[in-house]
């Protein structure tokens, strides 16, 4: 941790600014015409080459938006978004699908490498396959061949929908309906892509798979979508991370995540979570409004979600499990971090429908300045499910006086063998551990963040190796600045 | 080595030391007695910089520098390493992470490079071994359900790490068993060196039987009330604070 955290307070300093990714590249867009109407779904529609089916779709969906009102019950405040002030769709000019790397813009390469992100396979993170977003397209998919000899589908989505359109019907929309909320629905009508993977029966996927979201067009929201169906006995561990750069405006992103899992399937997905934050005045910043759920579909299934949540200005996100299949397992580890002005709601639901079925919540918040963080959380436990367990455990730090921890829980139980555990704790980091590491000469920025970690690490510990080096760093950064 | 000049100190707006005195020569040690409450814990605090401690009058010198000026982390990098007598507990730092984490952060402190990880945890498995601390409280968080006596032992480990300058052990005898106060006076005595000084507070005789101090001063009502040799611990055990308060009345 020590060497770790000094030479991301070196990195940061260098840069002279917390936020290391707030830069813009500087490339040729085009875009949809501003404002959201029939046309802009049509014009996207268009631009992605979809069929009939597709379109119809998206229209329903539109439709159906333009009826359902934006949710409030989140303890999050912000000033109403102007749909119609914003562009639906950015893409980098002349990339449409490339069949290698070598025709990718260096300019988009440079990106990422500068985000830390080599897409060259051969500098490529060993066993990690990647999927580059760049505002509203995939620009880069890695390592696709070697997936494809073990028959796992791992590409963007407009490309899933147009080479294996039977498969994204089969799933597109099937467990997050289009009607299921004013974020989803919208997305439904707008998302422009995202990722899909599909790990065929009994395959365990050979490498990890990620998608890196990258938000560079000014005004212009992120839609995207992803879908990961986990066939029968397979398992796949996929992570996603996401930056933007620093701008005054608030840009919306809304994605829709569905995973799939079937018999004895287990599906690992992890977030690390870094949209620009907005500065120390509260001024810019992502909001982050997200429907992301797993449905336990199969026997024996499971689904774990681990997210690391220290970006955006707004963050409204519940990661959730539907345990349909009896046996089947859910998860959800989470760290959210709030700083300055940012205002997180976050928490899970966990649906228990199947026998004996059983889910795990470990949720960790940190509250610094002036942020407020709210665990929101579900268990619910239906009639048929019999011998349902839940343990939910939230933990709340505070650094400072002026931040505010909240915990929602709601528990509903509608049957009696069930067994639901719930355990709260809101802390400070004390006067006398920070004394203690300052003793030793750990200075106090250093100290917050060893402090912090260790606070985490049940959570941190759920991340795939190669990520959770990158996520404590993270950890220290975010909370920069926010003791003394 | 160390200097302290009519010393006042106040915490939450009391007045805790009054004119405290001290002087401590590189290559000695010391020992501090006294009775509960009359400030030996917060005399080490204010050496180490802690927070909430007001000095109100008076000064500390280390080595010529004026210890109040440097921010604690500072002074631990110069050398001001403090064995406190409730260690702290922080969960999900492991202890061996901790050890790391300051070593590297004092000498970094210092202008010198990093120890790498390998060289670090070969350094503290031997020391460890020579204090009977096992590998598995080095994977543990840091004091997080140890028991007293551990707690006391890894602060004599880090001392031994660290090789401090000025090593002040506040109360570190308490809580330990006869074999572990063996060990621990061990590890006291084998840093004893010319350009170290220590100070040790304690409350038994028994301690100072194995740490043989040049020095021990009483310490009463924020106040050094005696001073003398070894056989002052003999005087104070067999009198009591009480008396000793009053004959130097
Ligand atoms: N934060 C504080 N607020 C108020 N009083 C304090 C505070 N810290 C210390 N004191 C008081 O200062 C006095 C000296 O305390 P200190 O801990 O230095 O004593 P000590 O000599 O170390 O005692 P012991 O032998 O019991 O360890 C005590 O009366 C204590 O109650
Ligand atoms: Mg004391």
């Amino acid at each position: 941790m020590s060497s770790a955290a000094l030479e991301t307070k070196e990195t940061v300093a260098g840069l002279g600014e917390k936020y290391k990714y707030g830069f813009v590249t500087d490339i040729e867009m085009e875009r949809a015409p501003k404002g959201l109407s029939e046309d802009t779904v049509r014009y996207i529609s268009a631009k992605k080459g979809e069929q009939e089916w597709m379109l119809e779709w998206r229209l329903a969906a539109f439709r159906r938006w333009l009826s359902m009102k934006e949710p409030n019950w989140a303890r999050v405040r912000y000033p109403a978004i102007d749909y119609q002030n914003a562009y639906y769709y950015a893409a980098p000019k002349n990339t449409p699908l490339k069949q290698s790397l070598d025709e990718v813009d260096p300019k988009l390469l440079e990106t990422y490498k500068k985000l830390g992100i080599p897409l060259h396979e051969q500098m490529a993170l060993a066993g990690v396959a990647v999927d580059a977003v760049f505002d509203s397209v995939s620009v880069a998919t890695t390592f696709k061949e070697k997936l494809n000899e073990a028959g796992v589908i791992f590409c963007p989505m407009s490309e899933a929908i147009r080479d294996y359109p039977e498969l994204v019907k089969k799933y597109l929309g099937s467990v997050v309906p289009v009607t299921d909320n004013f974020f989803a629905t919208l997305n439904s009508a707008v998302f422009s892509d995202g990722t899909f993977v599909y790990v065929p029966k009994g395959v365990r996927c050979p490498m990890e798979l990620s998608t890196y979201f990258r938000i560079n067009a000014s005004e212009t929201g992120q839609f995207e979508r992803t879908i990961i169906v986990a066939d029968e006995g397979s398992y796949v561990s996929y992570l996603e991370g996401c930056t933007a750069p620093k701008r005054d405006e608030n840009q919306l992103h809304a994605a829709v995540v569905e995973l799939v899992a079937l018999d004895n399937a287990e599906i690992k997905y992890s977030t690390v979570q870094n949209w620009y934050p907005g500065d120390e005045n509260g001024l810019g910043g992502i909001y982050n409004f997200v429907t992301k759920r797993g449905d336990c579909r199969g026997v024996r299934s499971k689904i774990s979600w681990t997210q690391v949540e220290t970006g955006s200005a707004i963050t409204w996100k519940y990661p959730s499990c539907i345990l349909r299949g009896d046996e089947s397992v859910g998860e959800f580890y989470s760290i959210a971090i709030a700083n300055n002005f940012q205002q997180a709601d976050t928490g899970t639901k966990m649906i228990h429908l199947g026998k004996n079925t059983r889910s795990r919540i470990i949720a960790k918040g940190i509250s610094a300045g002036k942020a407020q963080n709210t665990y929101r959380g579900l268990v619910s436990v239906y009639g048929k499910a019999e011998n349902a367990r839940n343990f939910t455990q939230c933990d709340s730090l505070l650094i400072g006086r002026d931040c505010g921890a909240h915990t929602v829980p709601y528990i509903e139980s509608r049957n009696p063998s069930a067994r639901i555990e719930h355990e709260a704790t809101t802390s400070k980091i004390a006067e006398d551990q920070l004394f203690y590491c300052l003793q030793r000469g750990i200075a106090q920025e250093e100290a917050v963040a060893l402090i912090v970690n260790g606070f985490c690490k049940e959570v941190l510990q759920q991340l795939p190796m190669e990520f959770a080096v990158e996520a404590q760093k993270l950890v220290g950064i975010s909370l920069e600045g926010s003791v003394g | 080595m160390l200097d302290i000049k009519n010393l006042h100190v106040t915490v939450a707006g009391k007045e805790i030391l009054r004119g405290l005195n001290l002087r401590v020569d590189a290559g000695q040690v010391h020992a501090i007695m006294g009775p509960n409450g009359s400030g030996k814990s917060t005399l080490s605090y204010v050496l180490a910089g802690r927070a909430g401690y007001e000095i109100t009058e008076g000064s500390m010198t280390y080595n010529g520098e004026n210890l109040a000026a440097l921010p604690p982390e500072q002074r631990a990098a110069k050398g001001v390493f403090l064995a406190m007598q409730y260690p702290v507990e922080i969960p999900g730092v492991t202890t061996m992470m901790f050890l790391k984490s300051a070593l590297n952060a004092q000498r970094r402190g210092r202008g010198e490079s990093e120890m790498d990880a390998i060289g670090i945890l070969k350094t503290v498995r031997k020391k460890a071994a020579a204090l009977n601390i096992s590998e598995d409280m080095l994977k543990r968080a840091l004091n997080v359900g140890f028991s007293g006596g551990e707690k006391k032992r890894l602060e004599i480990l880090q001392m031994s790490l660290f090789e401090p300058k000025l090593a002040i052990l506040d109360e570190t005898d308490s809580g330990l068993d006869i074999d572990a106060l063996r060990l621990v006076a061990e590890g006291v005595n084998s840093l004893r060196a010319p350009e170290r000084a220590m100070l040790v507070i304690t409350h038994y005789q028994r301690l100072l039987d194995y740490i043989v101090p040049d020095r021990i001063h009483v310490l009463a009502n924020g106040r050094i009330v005696a001073e003398g040799g070894k056989e002052l611990a003999l005087e104070l055990e067999a009198k009591g604070y009480e008396q000793i308060v009053k004959d130097a009345a």
